[in-house]
């Protein structure tokens, strides 16, 4: 029966199928999901497996996949969703995918080096383009200088010329008889230009005319190659040897140069020649990329059902590799193990595998039996799968050990909520659970790892919200405030005269009044009807009250705990038939905690039950510590009559257990001065454990304390401010205060708080419960499952 | 007219979510403290001398309750209007999102 009490029994298969139908026979196994295959060949190494070949054909394939996936993302093509569940190809459609995939890589690859290279090209036209108009004007302002012989200093030059250049131009001028000026013009990044401006004027000692000019950023311009900014520059020097100077001076500097047109009429010509060969290059461009994208849209169809394929053949011959081929190279021989209740599930695939395939020999199945340990399998739902997941998180189990999970659906829960107990936050993480609950699916798109924790735990923080409400109110606490809903017990009005102590002149005295509950009408005698009196909320020594209350409740609640994880090992030596563990590890473990901690429980509710004058009432941990020590004293005051013959009988059982340990006998040869030693390790072991491990359940009071204190602080100091102030101005107040109310409580309270409460809880399961029964050894089954592996990697 | 749009999806959203909270708390806090709740009794702003004594000193502590009361009822309109402006920008932000494509 399948169920969470303990693991599924599993059973070893040996499969044999025909080579022909093993592709269709894994697949369909692999839609199920319910076997997991052995490994028949262990000390094979990876390069060394039969298929190796086929599993880098499909790796190679997934790399082209992934590489089609990011050109298409670059260039915003939508990717269709597919569906529909397809049947995995064989063989033959292996060889044809890679041959498709190949092209499609070939012809995308040589589109983009094409696509780059006519962007190159229009880059430097659009810059010999600026080049060109930039010069004419450089041309003209040239000539006028130059057929002017008045000195240079009147001139009014438009663009601008570095200042030690004008003292130069004079000499130029003088020889304008033969200008044999020759000139170089390029285009260089506008920050590079200073230093490139010094790095000639040293070379050439200011022989030399250099203009430069920002070129104009057009949008177009900006969209090709990018928001730098560049310079048009041109350098008129004399002589030829400089040319190549500067030359490499340019190159130095990146600076692209270009061949300018000499005289007045070829700039034209030549512009107008640039125009119509951007024109034509803009076309290309424009058309390359229609073709990418179309390309693109065609494959992005089947992009997503491509990759399902691929990785479901990879997984195939990855299992393939697993089994082993017979020597006449016609049968496959797989071990899987599977659950016994899914035999017929597997046979009925198999049998449809082999039907698919055309093969007329049906696969035949033959269960073997074995010593080794199978995996441990739990079969889980949706709801159930968070609450396994933790228990695995700490070990998974032994096969067919008793599950924790089933229990820890509600220990794990209530035991953060002792620790919460605030009902207004409950509701809070109640409504954010229902709210990702009904949102998992569209949320999960986002594909954060912190959202796809909180996805995955969707229940739990459910179920701890909702029992944060219930111990919220039997805390009676609510954003630190009480609710009255039944009427308190407690009577201040019969305090006063003529019924108690209190007059009119007690109110002035005194600031700080006690409340006594033996003064008639004070107390009523019946406790409040659901959790804490409302009184204790505005009480000064509330924490006293609840302190103590909650010290106890916690041990009693650890001690119930781990007893109950006792009792679970009985259930788990029932089923493997260790009986002589019953007797000897079960029964004393029982007795010990029985009766040294239920004897402390005992007193604890006797204690509660009774009534006793809290001046005289006797110590529970003095009387404790008394019995420990066999100190009984005539004076001491004792809690009941029976007491000291109840600690005699105490100490009796404790002496007893403790010896009955070391009795344990082993049938096997093994030295007795061994097992002597290790009992009684183990002994000492179980004794201090169950003492410490109650006290660590103390923190359930511990953390409750903290988060009762830390949501008072955050009224006093937050909210309390807007609502003393009494004027107008208070609801405005109230709102901004409100708000940091609410995000310092999302924030501290719900999310801190919560998180430490939830890491306490899940350690007193792991450590303090599971210890007492758990061994926690086991391997996980992992099935061969087409849908897991297409859920990971999306 | 100008975009009237002046925060994000994210943004909106929380306005949202901390207006209802708001509004629920802070309209049941008005309620309790006009039904003049002992519990609240620290969150009332009395002095020494509204508690002086006279025939008025239950009432001006009263009157106190229901002023703190009144507040949290503005708190809470004011906390309507911010969660009528925060879903009307959750509004456009979505118009605005189908817009684009």
């Amino acid at each position: 029966m399948s169920s969470l009490f303990r693991s599924e029994e599993m059973c070893l298969v040996q499969l044999f199928f025909q080579t022909e139908s093993a592709h269709n026979c894994i697949s369909e196994l692999g839609h199920l999901g319910l076997v997991q295959f052995k490994d028949l060949n262990p000390g094979v190494a990876a390069f060394q497996r039969r298929f190796v070949k086929e599993v880098k054909k499909c790796e190679e394939m997934e790399r082209i996949l992934r590489y089609l996936e990011k050109e298409m993302v670059k260039s915003n093509t939508v990717i269709a969703a597919t569906k529909e569940k397809e049947m995995v190809p064989c063989a033959r459609d292996v060889l044809e995918l890679e041959s498709t995939f190949e092209k499609l890589e070939q012809e995308l690859r040589e589109i983009n080096r094409n696509h780059a290279a006519l962007r190159q090209n229009l880059i430097e036209l659009m810059d010999i383009d600026s080049l060109l108009r930039m010069t004419e004007d450089f041309f003209e302002e040239a000539e006028s200088l130059l057929t002017y012989s008045e000195p240079p200093s009147e001139d009014s030059v438009s663009m601008t010329v570095s200042s030690h250049i004008t003292s130069r131009r004079n000499s130029n001028s003088s020889t304008s008889g033969a200008l044999h000026l020759s000139f170089i013009a390029g285009v260089i990044k506008q920050e590079r230009f200073p230093a490139f401006e010094k790095v000639l004027w040293r070379l050439f000692h200011g022989n030399f005319v250099l203009r430069h000019a920002e070129m104009q950023a057009t949008e177009e311009l900006q969209a090709v190659r990018g928001a730098v900014k560049k310079d048009v520059f041109i350098i008129f020097v004399q002589g030829d040897h400089v040319r190549e100077k500067i030359r490499k001076v340019c190159e130095g500097f990146r600076a692209s140069l270009y061949s300018c047109p000499k005289t007045l009429y070829e700039p034209k010509q030549m512009s107008t020649s640039v125009m119509t060969q951007m024109e034509d290059l803009r076309m290309i461009l424009r058309r390359t990329e229609e073709y990418r994208a179309g390309v693109l849209t065609r494959a992005a169809e089947h992009v997503q059902e491509w990759g399902s394929k691929v990785k479901k053949m990879k997984a195939i011959y990855y299992t393939l590799n697993l089994c082993n081929i017979d020597i006449t190279q016609k049968l496959i021989v797989a071990e899987i193990w599977c659950p016994v209740s899914d035999l017929t599930l597997v046979q009925s695939a198999l049998i449809k595998g082999s039907e698919q395939s055309g093969s007329s020999v049906t696969p035949v199945l033959n269960r073997i039996q074995t010593q080794q340990t199978p995996p441990t399998f739990n079969r889980t739902n949706t709801f159930t799968e968070g609450f396994q997941a933790i228990i695995d998180a700490y070990g998974v189990g032994t096969y067919q050990e008793i599950n924790p999970a089933s229990y820890t659906i509600v220990t794990f829960p209530f035991l953060f909520a002792v620790m919460f107990g605030d009902c207004g936050h409950g509701l809070v993480m109640t409504l954010f659970a229902v709210w990702v609950t009904s949102q998992a699916e569209s949320l999960r798109k986002w594909k954060n790892e912190l959202t796809d924790v909180v996805i995955g735990g969707r229940y739990i923080i459910l179920l701890m919200g909702m029992f944060s409400i219930y111990t919220g109110l039997i805390y009676n606490d609510c954003f630190s405030k009480s609710f009255n809903i039944f009427g308190s017990s407690w009577c201040v009005l019969s305090m006063f005269h003529p019924h108690g102590p209190w007059q009119n002149e007690t109110l002035h005295e005194y600031h700080h009044l006690q409340l006594n509950p033996f003064v008639p009408g004070v107390y009523s005698g019946d406790p409040y009807v659901f959790g804490i009196d409302p009184v204790w909320n505005i009480a000064s020594n509330k924490l006293s009250f609840l302190n103590s209350f909650k010290m106890k409740m916690s041990v009693i609640l650890g001690v119930s705990h781990m007893l109950f994880g006792v009792a679970l090992s009985l259930v788990n030596f029932v089923h493997f038939r260790k009986f002589q563990d019953i007797f000897l590890q079960f029964v004393p473990q029982l007795i010990f905690m029985l009766s040294l901690f239920g004897y402390l429980i005992f007193l604890i509710l006797y204690k509660w039950c009774i009534t006793l004058r809290s001046e005289t009432a006797p110590s529970i941990l003095l009387l404790f510590i008394n019995m420990m020590l066999f100190d009984y004293q005539s004076e001491h005051v004792l809690l009941y009559r029976g007491q000291v013959f109840g600690n005699n009988l105490n100490d009796q059982h404790g002496t007893d257990t403790r010896s009955s340990f070391s009795q344990h006998q082993k049938d096997e040869m093994v030295s007795m001065g061994d097992i002597f030693v290790y009992q009684a390790i183990h002994t000492i072991e179980f004794c201090l454990g169950c003492i410490s491990n109650t006290a660590s359940y103390l923190r359930l009071w511990a953390l409750s304390l903290a988060h009762a204190e830390l949501s008072e602080v955050l009224w006093r100091m937050v909210l309390q401010v807007g609502l003393k102030i009494s004027s107008g101005m208070g609801s405005l107040m109230l709102v901004v205060l409100f708000a940091a109310f609410a995000v310092l409580t999302v924030t501290v309270l719900l999310i801190m708080e919560g998180l430490s409460a939830f890491l306490h809880a899940l350690r007193l399961h792991w450590v303090e419960f599971q210890n007492k029964f758990y061994e926690g050894s086991g391997y996980k089954f992992t099935p061969l499952s087409f849908d897991s592996l297409l859920k990971t990697q999306q | 007219m100008a975009s009237l749009l002046f925060c994000g999806p994210k943004l909106a959203a929380c306005g949202l979510v901390l207006s209802i909270w708001g509004v629920i708390m802070l309209a049941m806090l008005g309620i309790f403290f006009t039904t003049h709740s002992a519990v609240l009794i620290e969150d009332v702003p009395f002095t020494e001398k509204d508690m002086e004594d006279g025939p008025t000193a239950l009432q001006n502590i009263y009157k106190l309750y229901n002023q703190v009361g009144y507040n949290c009822f503005i708190a809470a309109a004011i906390y309507v209007g911010i969660g009528f402006l925060s879903f009307c920008q959750i509004h456009l932000n979505k118009r605005k999102e189908y817009l684009v494509h």
